[in-house]
């Protein structure tokens, strides 16, 4: 009682001093940067996941031959989700004389669940969003199966035993990726329509499609529910095996969000254990002096106690407001991006990050808030008479514990949670010790400058293991920010290809030889850049160095199938541009010796083959024999013909070819493709724009996510690291006040504090580079499958970096000290 | 200037008092087999040059700190034979302390300053009981003010208040003019004899000062760690 009337007492006094302040600062900025990164990140997280859904036009599907049962339908109403249905068939659709093989989609109301059907009145028309789905008796067609049946909106169709009209082109589908595979162009239609057309019956092949959607967590309680009663006439598809460029993108969006809810968790350690350990340390002569006016332990310590916790739950409600005011500014920022129908900004974040604020608080303070009672009396006589440290078992234990509890949120699983803590800590050691030495070899440069860098290198090197933890914990927050920078740089730079606006977007396929040249013709006719040709050979591999494919053993499984399956070669005489030779050499452009082959680097590592290795292949009732001269990685984000295997120039000259070819054709220019296609009926033209598109829209999205989170991360980690700066200007206070007693001139104590901390930034900045280097590569390999590409700048930027942050924020802190009269510190020191 | 008679009551008595720190140097015999006995009422000076080991004892005489050998009764109690907590509980009851450099809590405004101990100790109004001792220093009417916003001399008028608000059998005083001007320092002893005389208190005061020592009862010297006289004044 007389403890809670004490600490209440001298609490408002004591926000005003500045270790309770800082305290509190750096559990305000923890609750209100963890809201709106947790926020953001769950948020962002949940649209992009939602965009890459479209693809599906749902978030599941349920698939089977037969009709899909109506009680699954039953079971996920009662999720409170929504449904919809959709049968496909291959038919062939007669419009007057042509005809066309078509896949036929009949949909019902609610179609589709995720994203629109955008559709026009006339072929290449203005695009438009439908609104719902083909009226029964009417039908809406693939532009191409109107250009092959030479029909036009406003004609009929005979779809089987029904005449249907055409109403629309259909220019978009969500779901239009699904299928890729066939080829044939589809007529949208309504499910009432499906009787009437005679073509559902035994022996047709069908596909019927349970479509579902809803809010996240139904959604998954549904999918758990059933997946383990589904019949195995019932499939359930999700969107991952979907679309997997698409998800790719988004997959690795949210890797990213979920490496800066890590980091700026880290952050926030940082900044709470920085003051933390202050706090306990400046409470050490009150307690002290309390002590010796008779106050017992328990009372001591009940006293800190109450304090911590007034300044865990001021902290809490003060950064709760702030990370409340963040969601809502942040939700509306980005109105954009984030779907309409997910929730509003809740408390959840902000209940999580106080959490998470609190159990950093109690993990990193505790152990010297208690040691606090064992703090010598005989400090009001002895000022260096100091309690036993705590033991750092304890000290590191709990605050490993306290992170790691935070970290398992975040990371997900155990093996995760092994590594990162594993990295964390190896890294806080190895700043640690490079800390030390460099901190140590400091102070033998004070001889060759001049009085300001003596005097700040002298105080850097006598506060040799405080300094230490200072470079550590700036060196820490330091390498997280800049590996938020080196992954968000590789991650933009690999999606800025894919959105290369010039990308192809249409293949041709099954191009004749003789077809080359009046197809090139077509294009050329409009000046439009033709189509380079890829001539294509269709092969099975029969040997591998002299060994049957069949008798061979191979290290991955993705090998065995990839030496079995009917193989597409090609034969080139320059290298692709979106390939790279990793291994061996290209051959000259005018090679014509005997066959060279050259093999993807995957399909050559699963496989187990490389340079030397012998291929025998048949193609068709023949074979042929080619040596592999070199492995090459393609980028397949590059939308343009690539092949596992390419020939030497002349190897495959006798064998029957096709030709591939992809272009970009532009919205105005597409009456060339339906040029193309009355006059080449057997060339199928695969238009990728919308997919494309599709694509586009996720990274663009996921972009400007990873935009935004990282810059409200660094903003916040550079505010977190501003107060742990603040947290070591006491001492910094005393002497130079005493410096200025002696006769120093301000300017001179200015500047060799300032020397001080730019010797400290310099050094976290270097070390700081160095963990950032390491974790990168990692980072980029293990989590973002990106190329890691050495950044020589990023040393530069680290220092550069470690000087301002440290030296910015060392100088707020140090002018005011500096600018107060040296009477009122040195006084103020005997209170 | 003496209220003390021979004979009276021990409240406070130094057995054989050694004290030895380790250093890189070996071991370092700071205090080395002081004794002496304090009757209630008696006003004694330690005095000695810098370094001659008056804080040293001090400290064990208020049981801040545990000799290595030898023993300290305080008011009856042998400090050396209670824990922590119990010699904080002996200098709650029984002991104030005026420090050189003030020590007043900077969170507290001077009458909280002085409420402290009593809130300690258990008193039951302890708001006016520090008013009135505040009244009495001469601090009327700046009760309410924060230590930074005192003067040096008026900072340690609180600390004498503080010490002498829960009437302490023994009270410890530890160089309490150094950090103040002579004219101040001069006041602030005035005050601190008055308080003493009519408190009955024992006074254990540390000083290098000699003519402030001459206003005790008896001046103990010490030199090196060692008692080297022990003077009752001049009746
Ligand atoms: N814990 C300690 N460790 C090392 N030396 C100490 C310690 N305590 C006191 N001393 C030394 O003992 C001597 C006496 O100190 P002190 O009692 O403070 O002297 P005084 O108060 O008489 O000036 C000094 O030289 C001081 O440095
Ligand atoms: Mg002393």
């Amino acid at each position: 009682m007389k403890a809670l009337i004490f600490s209440l007492r001298s609490f408002g006094r004591e926000l005003r001093s500045g270790e309770v302040l800082v305290l509190l600062s750096a559990v305000v900025l923890a609750v209100g940067a963890l809201t709106a990164v947790g926020f953001l990140t769950d948020r962002i997280g949940k649209a992009v996941a939602r965009q890459a859904n479209e693809v599906l036009a749902a978030d599941l599907r349920l698939r089977s031959q037969e009709p899909v049962p109506d009680s699954w339908r039953e079971q996920a109403l009662s999720y409170g989700l929504r449904t919809a249905n959709m049968v496909a068939f291959p038919s062939v659709v007669y419009a007057d004389e042509s005809s066309a093989l078509t896949t036929v989609l009949a949909v019902g109301d609610g179609y589709p669940l995720r994203g629109t059907v955008r559709i026009a009145d006339r072929l290449f028309g203005e695009e438009l969003e439908a609104n719902g789905v083909p009226r029964p008796g009417e039908v809406w067609a693939d532009g191409s199966l109107l250009a092959r049946t030479d029909a036009s909106v406003g004609d009929t169709v005979e779809v089987g035993a029904a005449t249907l009209r055409v109403s629309a082109v259909v220019t978009y589908r969500p779901d239009q990726s699904i299928g890729f595979a066939s080829l044939a162009p589809t007529l949208l239609m309504n499910e009432a329509d499906l009787a009437a057309t005679d073509l559902i019956g035994v022996g047709s092949r069908v596909r019927y499609s349970l479509l579902v959607a809803g809010n996240d967590e139904a959604v998954a309680e549904f999918n758990a529910a059933i997946e383990d009663e589904l019949p195995d006439s019932l499939r359930l598809r999700s969107a991952e095996e979907s679309s997997e460029r698409a998800f790719a993108a988004a997959d690795r969006a949210q890797r990213f969000l979920s490496l800066t809810a890590v980091i700026s968790l880290l952050l926030s350690a940082v900044a709470i254990a920085m003051s933390a350990r202050r706090f306990a340390q400046r409470r050490m002569d009150t307690v002290a002096l309390m002590k010796s006016l008779g106050a017992t332990q328990s009372f001591v310590i009940t006293v800190a106690m109450i304090q911590l916790v007034m300044v865990g739950v001021i902290g809490v409600a003060i950064g709760s407001v702030i990370g409340f005011a963040a969601e809502t500014t942040l939700s509306w920022l980005l109105a954009d991006i984030i779907a309409g129908d997910l929730p509003d900004p809740g408390f959840t974040p902000v209940v999580l990050a106080s959490g998470s604020a609190l159990v950093l608080l109690v993990g990193f303070a505790l152990p010297s808030l208690i040691q606090l009672r064992n703090t010598p009396p005989l400090r009001v006589l002895r000022h260096d008479a100091m309690p036993p440290a705590p033991s750092r078992l304890l000290v590191a234990g709990l605050a490993l514990a306290a992170v790691a509890a935070l970290l398992y949120r975040s990371v997900g699983d155990a093996r995760m949670l092994v590594i990162v803590l594993g990295g964390i800590i190896a890294i806080a050691g190895a700043l640690y010790a490079v800390g030390r030495g460099l901190v140590g070899t400091m102070g033998r440069f004070r001889s060759g400058v001049g009085v300001a860098w003596r005097y700040g290198l002298a105080n850097v090197a006598r506060r040799g293991r405080a300094s230490a933890v200072q470079v550590v914990a700036f060196g820490l927050g330091l390498t997280v920010l800049l590996l938020l920078t080196l992954v968000r740089t590789d991650l933009l730079e690999g999606w800025r290809q894919t959105l290369d606006e010039n990308a192809p977007n249409q293949f041709l396929i099954n191009i004749q030889p003789h077809e080359t040249e009046s197809v090139a013709g077509i294009f050329e006719a409009r000046e439009i850049l033709p189509p380079d040709f890829s001539p294509l050979v269709r092969a099975r591999m029969i040997e591998i160095n002299g060994t049957g494919v069949k008798e061979r053993s191979y290290p991955d499984p993705g090998g065995e199938w990839f030496a079995n399956r009917e193989q597409n070669l090609s034969f080139a005489s320059t290298l692709s541009d979106s390939n790279e030779i990793l291994e061996g050499e290209w051959w000259p452009e005018d090679y014509s010796g005997p066959p060279l082959v050259s093999i993807e680097e995957e399909a050559a590592m699963e496989t187990g083959l490389g340079l030397g290795d012998v291929l025998r292949f048949e193609v068709a009732g023949q074979t042929v024999e080619a040596t592999i001269a070199s492995v090459r990685t393609i980028n397949w984000d590059s939308f343009q013909p690539n092949f596992f295997l390419v020939f030497s120039p002349g190897a495959l000259a006798d064998f029957p070819t096709t030709y591939i070819a992809s272009m970009r054709v532009e919205q105005h220019e597409r009456p060339a493709l339906v040029e193309l296609v009355r006059k080449h009926p057997t060339i199928s033209v695969i238009d990728l724009d919308s997919i494309l598109r599709q694509v586009r829209g996720i990274i663009e999205k996921a972009s400007l996510a990873v935009q935004a989170v990282f810059f409200f991360t660094l903003a916040a980690g550079i505010a977190v690291l501003f107060a742990a700066v603040q947290s070591t200007i006491d001492e910094r206070r005393f002497e130079s006040a005493m410096l200025r007693a002696l006769g120093a001139k301000k300017r001179i104590v200015f500047s060799g504090v300032m020397a001080e901390f730019a010797a400290l930034g310099a050094a976290a900045g270097l070390l700081a580079s160095a963990g950032a280097s390491v974790l990168a590569a990692i980072v980029a390999i293990e989590l973002f499958n990106l190329p890691y590409s050495f950044n020589p700048m990023l040393w530069v930027v680290g220092m550069a970096a470690g000087i301002v942050v440290v030296c910015a924020s060392g100088f707020f802190a140090a002018r005011s000290a500096i600018n107060s009269a040296p009477v009122d510190i040195l006084r103020g020191a005997g209170a | 200037m003496s209220n003390q008679e021979e004979g009276s009551k021990t409240v406070l008595a130094a057995q054989e008092l050694t004290k030895q720190v380790s250093s890189p140097e070996g071991t370092l015999t700071i205090l080395s087999d002081v004794s002496f006995q304090v009757g209630a009422g008696e006003s004694v000076a330690i005095i000695g040059a810098s370094g001659a080991g008056k804080s040293t004892l001090l400290a064990l005489l208020a049981g801040l700190d545990l000799p290595t050998e030898g023993y300290v009764t305080l008011n009856g109690n042998n400090l050396g034979q209670l824990d922590e907590d119990g010699r904080a509980r002996i200098r709650a009851e029984s002991v104030g302390f005026v420090f050189q450099s003030f020590h007043l809590v900077p969170s507290l405004n001077a009458l909280e300053n002085v409420m402290l101990p009593l809130e300690l100790a258990g008193n039951a109004d302890p708001r006016k009981a520090a008013s009135a001792i505040i009244d009495k220093v001469g601090l009327k009417d700046r009760w309410s003010h924060y230590p930074a916003q005192l003067s040096g001399g008026e900072k340690q008028r609180v600390a004498i208040a503080r010490a002498f608000a829960t009437e302490p059998a023994v009270l410890f005083a530890d160089e309490p003019t150094g950090n103040l001007d002579a004219r101040t320092g001069e006041k602030i002893m005035q005050l601190m004899f008055e308080l003493n005389q009519s408190s009955s208190t024992t006074l254990v005061l540390v000083t290098h000062d000699s003519a402030l020592a001459e206003r005790c009862d008896r001046v103990i010297s010490l030199d090196a760690g060692k008692l080297v006289s022990d003077e009752r004044a001049a009746a």
